[in-house]
């Protein structure tokens, strides 16, 4: 059976020759094929005496699975070869940025107020908007500031014609509720508001949420206790916040409320002029007059209001320092948040 | 109103730290703006007496002085002040001592003559701006003696931003009054004695101007020294106050105003004919004011006049002409009450905004005309010497009415606070604010309010009072429970279409709501705008009629910083220009720049209509209503005419515009590249429809592309609309996938190719199906447009 070992050998050389799986193909047809060098061998067998066949066939059936055994072999691993080969033709730097991954943004001012209405909307308040260019009736009178009122001086009012201003405040959003709906109210109203001043920390045009809630039984610890939870939640941080006496036509009584200083934690800085403390909101009891002006019944109803400026609670939030910026629409800026 | 604590601690009788007085102020409703000493720090300064003075040799414009500095110490001092003068007293600031501005004075040799100290003015020890000369000190002090005791400077000057309902607070003794009540101190008495009048001048006293003037209180003082000077404590107490010394009159009277809180006026009685008027004016008056103004006068003013001419525009500032200077020997002194309304609004009119005319318009004492008339006299008298005349005491019928009465139910005082008050706490609170108890039952009181406080008059007010003075921060808090009520949101197409354009690279700006005339006129092809009367500025005149001129200008904003790639937008309201100003909410945004972001794997192209177009389509598809908005052409006059699509709703109303921005707009505009633009108006968006659910076909669809060849004007959508109408009920789907014009297509001609998608939910489709379903296709086609398939 030398002739059989050698024809292993060979096979086995040429197995182990062929680079390829085209060529191992070659290598399999010429010794396992139909006219292979084995399959010929197997159909020799017919030569031998009837006795030699067993041991003969055994021999070269033996012989074909060796080398059946080294074809298989080198098969797989050409083949992980072929994968090594395209896998690492295929690679790329995953570094590299994707295809086109960017998105825009918005504002900081819309997504305060966002964060803002999403607060009372979550508890249950209505968003309500309303005109910008206002009646001086709803922006003034009905809420309890007739002409020549001092306040009015604390508006700087931008002027339409000698009955129409762009509106000083969010406030004439709460009377036009009032007249149209019935208590239970509870609503915000965000939107722009004007005044005629401009310096470093004034813009004609900024931003305010108020809010207004009209009910039977409503009290000044409500108001306390809705001011209070709102600033913790917004600034994520049990904050001391503080009321303050104040004055407001359409309030009464009123209320300033401070929150510690968020740069310096109370202990004095440039940011709160030394004092610890942040004007952040005013509010206070809806006025009995305001309530009448409005048809409600201040014996059976009574409600409190807010508003703050967006603007303010912006910038303490993301530390921007100049209110300006708000408004100069700068990518550079926008791209911030 | 800026007091001196010391002044304010004369009439409380408390020690308290300025850190507590301040946060006790502010706590109770008295903002505290700001603290500052009543004189900068200084060291070693005393009152020097000029002994001795001589001309120095080198020098025409010094002398040395020989200055006395206490017992008989004395110094040489180089000095050039002009008022420099034997016998004189002034500041003397010794060797070493230290001087505001970071100054320490040193033995010095001026032109070779020594001077061992320097003689101050005002100005060199942070007293005063004014450097005209020496600080003239008054000649009965004591050479020697501290210069910052003499002048009690170790005192702090207190300044509070008082809310308008508070004018009760504009003067020391009334802020001493709510302080007293704040802190529970005693409130020192404040006697002022009438003056018994030494002549029996008269001047008779006319009110004629109804409400606006019910109380006018005078007194003639003849024969005031021309000669006196003001003392030094109170111009110091003026000056803390921020006022200037004039002339003894004013400064008496406008010491008067910041005391007691009433504002009162000095006149020359040489100059007053006949008698005293408060009248309306008459059209066409004028007065001389005393900053120097004339102004026109009409009847809502309120003034002072004589038989002849108006004297003063009453309660804001006197006349020129018949004002005090230092010739006056007879004074006229008047102490009236000015009902706010004839004050407020005039003061502004004119530009003009006083002291007086600061508290006439929020409110001041009725009561107080007769007492700072007494008072005021007696200081004057102590200063200027002179000659009074009777108190005249004017009033209109009926002034002299029951203060008001206001309840105060224990119920609702409870119910608003949460705390049910003692009895006790509530009328002892109260009666601290002057307040007086005329009625007490279980359930309610009743009080009459003084007469400074006329800021009070209902139940809320009380209730105010007695937070305030228990202290807002120590009254429950709760959180109310709101019953739950789910509303609709108006809220969601602008959040919706905000994601949308987010998601699609844009930034949102926001923009001031008045731009410039020129660029509204502009955009809206110089329509009608609503203009500001008083604007800040040129540039912010008019009340935007677009959302685009804030977009263009903040494009230009970011081009001019090197942006290449800019896609903004915002949302707001625009203003029309009818005489309603049409409000209405708008969504709008621009694009220039490359399509994708630059980056190795991005696109390079730059950005045309159709990726506008992209951007509104994903927009309105987002808000599920793109099939309920149709687009074509348009015109706009900000927009090129061959790149502008109206978008219309089912009825034909236009919803908005999209397209290039017209070059002519663009060049006046200095934009040097295309930028495209978008508005819709937000609130006429057709609501969204509720989704109908149809069953999917279980069988294959069938696609057939056609290319034909129309004239060029014919538009893909008129073109899709007949395949449509055309194709039969199997039609699922109509897309347009190629279009060519150029080689192997006439001139005026143009292909379109477009896909057919059809499938039927009953059966799978026969080719004979599709093939009657295109060839009547091809056949509307044809006789819509002439089309005809491309290659035939």
């Amino acid at each position: 059976m030398d002739n059989l070992d050698t024809v292993v050998a060979e096979a086995m050389t040429a197995v182990a020759g062929a680079e390829t799986l085209a060529a191992l193909e070659a290598v399999r047809v010429g010794y396992l094929g139909k006219k292979g060098v084995l399959t010929a061998m197997l159909q020799g067998l017919g030569a031998l005496a009837p006795e030699q066949r067993p041991a003969a066939g055994a021999g070269i059936n033996k012989a074909k699975a060796a080398v059946q055994e080294g074809i298989e072999a080198r098969r797989q691993s050409l083949a992980a070869a072929n994968i090594e080969r395209r896998l690492a033709a295929e690679t790329i730097d995953v570094t590299l940025p994707g295809r086109n991954g960017e998105v825009g943004g918005l504002h900081p001012i819309t997504q305060t107020l966002n964060r803002i209405q999403d607060f009372f909307v979550r508890v249950g308040y209505q968003v309500e908007e309303g005109p910008e260019i206002e009646d001086d009736y709803h922006n003034f009178e009905a809420l309890n500031i007739p002409a020549h009122h001092p306040a009015r001086a604390m508006h700087d009012t931008f002027y339409i014609d000698a009955t129409h201003v762009l509106r000083t405040h969010t406030s004439p959003v709460q009377i036009r509720t009032m007249e149209r709906q019935a208590p239970p109210i509870r609503i915000v109203c965000p939107g722009r508001v004007y005044r005629c001043d401009s310096d470093l920390t004034h813009t004609p045009m900024f931003h305010q949420v108020e809010g207004l809630v009209i009910d039977r039984d409503i009290s000044f610890a409500d108001l306390r206790g809705t001011v209070d939870q709102f600033l913790k939640a917004f600034f994520e941080t049990d904050l001391p916040v503080r009321f303050r006496p104040s004055y407001f036509p359409f309030t009464e009584p009123s209320a300033e409320v401070d929150i510690q200083c968020t740069q310096c934690r109370g202990a004095g800085c440039r940011v709160c002029k030394q004092s610890g403390w942040l004007e952040v909101m005013g509010c206070g009891m809806v006025h009995p007059n305001v309530l009448a002006n409005c048809g409600i019944d201040s014996e059976d109803f009574t409600g409190f209001a807010f508003g703050m400026g967006v603007e303010r609670l912006a910038m303490l939030r993301h530390g921007v320092g100049d209110l300006r910026l708000f408004f100069e629409n700068d990518l550079r800026f926008l791209q911030q948040f | 109103m800026k007091f001196s604590k010391a002044w304010l601690l004369q009439h409380v009788d408390i020690e308290i730290a300025t850190s507590d007085l301040v946060a006790s102020l502010t706590m109770a409703g008295l903002e505290v703006d700001g603290v500052e000493p009543a004189a900068p720090p200084f060291t070693q300064v005393v009152v020097g007496e000029i002994l001795a003075m001589e001309p120095h040799p080198d020098a025409d414009q010094l002398r040395i002085c020989r200055v006395g500095i206490g017992g008989d110490a004395q110094v040489q001092v180089v000095c050039g002040a002009p008022n420099a003068r034997l016998g004189l007293k002034a500041p003397f600031a010794a060797i070493g001592a230290r001087l505001p501005g970071e100054l320490t004075i040193a033995a010095a040799k001026l032109r070779g003559v020594e001077s061992q100290g320097m003689l101050c003015s005002a100005a060199e020890l942070g007293l005063s701006t004014d450097q005209a000369g020496l600080f003239e000190l008054p000649a009965d002090l004591r050479p020697g003696t501290d210069l910052r005791a003499v002048l009690a400077l170790d005192d702090e000057v207190i300044e509070v931003d008082l809310t308008p309902n508070r004018g009760d607070c504009l003067g020391v003794r009334g802020l001493a009054r709510e302080v007293a009540a704040v802190l529970g101190a005693p409130l020192r008495d404040f006697p002022v004695a009438p003056v018994p009048a030494a002549i029996t001048d008269e001047l008779p006293i006319r009110l004629s101007a109804g409400d606006a003037c019910r109380r006018y209180a005078g007194r003639v003082v003849r024969a005031i020294d021309p000669e006196a000077k003001t003392p030094l404590w109170m111009l110091e107490r003026l000056r803390r106050s921020g006022i200037r010394g004039i002339h003894p009159v004013v400064d008496v009277t406008n010491y008067v105003m910041l005391e007691l809180g009433q504002p009162m006026h000095g006149f020359d009685l040489g100059r007053i004919h006949t008698g005293i008027e408060v009248r309306h004016a008459r059209s066409g008056e004028t007065l001389t004011l005393l900053d120097g103004n004339a102004i026109e006068l009409d009847p809502g003013c309120l003034v002072i006049a004589d038989a002849q001419r108006t004297l003063a525009l009453a309660g804001i500032m006197g006349g020129r002409d018949s004002g005090v200077d230092a010739r006056t020997r007879d004074v006229f002194l008047e102490s009236a009450h000015f009902a706010p309304l004839a004050v407020a609004g005039k003061a502004r009119q004119f530009g003009l905004h006083t002291d007086s005319s600061h508290r006439f318009e929020r409110g001041v004492d009725p009561e107080l005309p007769l007492r700072a008339l007494e008072r005021a006299t007696a200081l004057l008298l102590e200063i200027a010497g002179g000659k009074p005349g009777p108190a005249l005491v004017a009033e209109a019928k009926g002034t002299r009415s029951a203060p008001s009465v206001i309840p105060l139910r224990r119920k609702r005082l409870a119910q608003q606070l949460r705390l049910d008050f003692e009895p006790a706490r509530v009328t002892t609170i109260l009666a601290s604010l002057g307040l007086e108890l005329v009625e007490e039952t279980p359930d309610h009181w009743r009080f009459h309010a003084p007469s400074w406080r006329f800021d009070l008059g209902i139940e809320a007010d009380l209730i105010e009072e007695i937070a305030r003075i228990h202290g807002y921060n120590e009254l429950p808090s709760a959180t109310p429970l709101l019953a739950p009520e789910i509303g609709p949101s108006r809220q969601r197409d602008l959040e919706g279409s905000r994601a949308v354009l987010v998601q699609r690279g844009y930034r949102e700006v926001i923009c001031y709501s008045f731009v410039p005339a020129e660029i509204a006129a502009l955009v809206t092809g110089g329509a009608a705008t609503i203009q500001v009367v008083n604007p800040i500025s040129a540039a912010m005149s008019v009340m935007r009629p677009s959302l685009w001129p804030g977009l263009l200008l903040a494009l230009r904003h970011n081009l001019n910083r090197q942006q290449e790639r800019v896609r903004l937008f915002e949302t707001g309201l625009r203003f029309g220009g009818g005489p309603d100003g049409e409000q209405r909410m708008m969504l709008a945004g621009l694009i220039t720049g490359s399509r994708e972001p630059e980056g190795w794997a991005n696109a390079r192209d730059k950005v045309d209509f159709f990726a506008l177009k992209g951007d509104v389509e994903a927009l309105l598809a987002a808000l599920g209503i793109g099939d309920q908005i149709c687009g074509e052409r348009g015109q706009h006059p900000a927009l090129h005419p061959g790149q502008c699509l109206r978008l219309r709703d089912s009825a034909g109303e236009t919803l908005g515009h999209l397209g290039m921005l017209s070059p002519v707009v663009a060049g006046e505009l200095d934009l040097d590249r295309p930028v495209f633009l978008f508005e819709l108006s937000l609130d006429r968006f057709p609501a969204a429809g509720t989704a109908t659910f149809r069953p999917l076909s279980r069988f294959p669809g069938v696609r057939r592309d056609i290319a034909v060849v129309v004239p060029r004007e014919v538009t893909a959508a008129a073109v899709l609309d007949t395949v449509k109408r055309a194709s039969g009920a199997s039609l699922t789907e109509a897309r347009i996938f190629d279009v060519y014009q150029g080689e192997h297509i006439e001139n005026n001609k143009k292909s379109i190719a477009v896909s057919l998608t059809f499938q039927d939910s009953s059966r799978t489709l026969e080719d004979v199906d599709v093939q009657a379903a295109e060839a009547a296709v091809l056949e509307a086609l044809a006789a819509a447009f002439g089309a005809r398939l491309r290659g035939e």
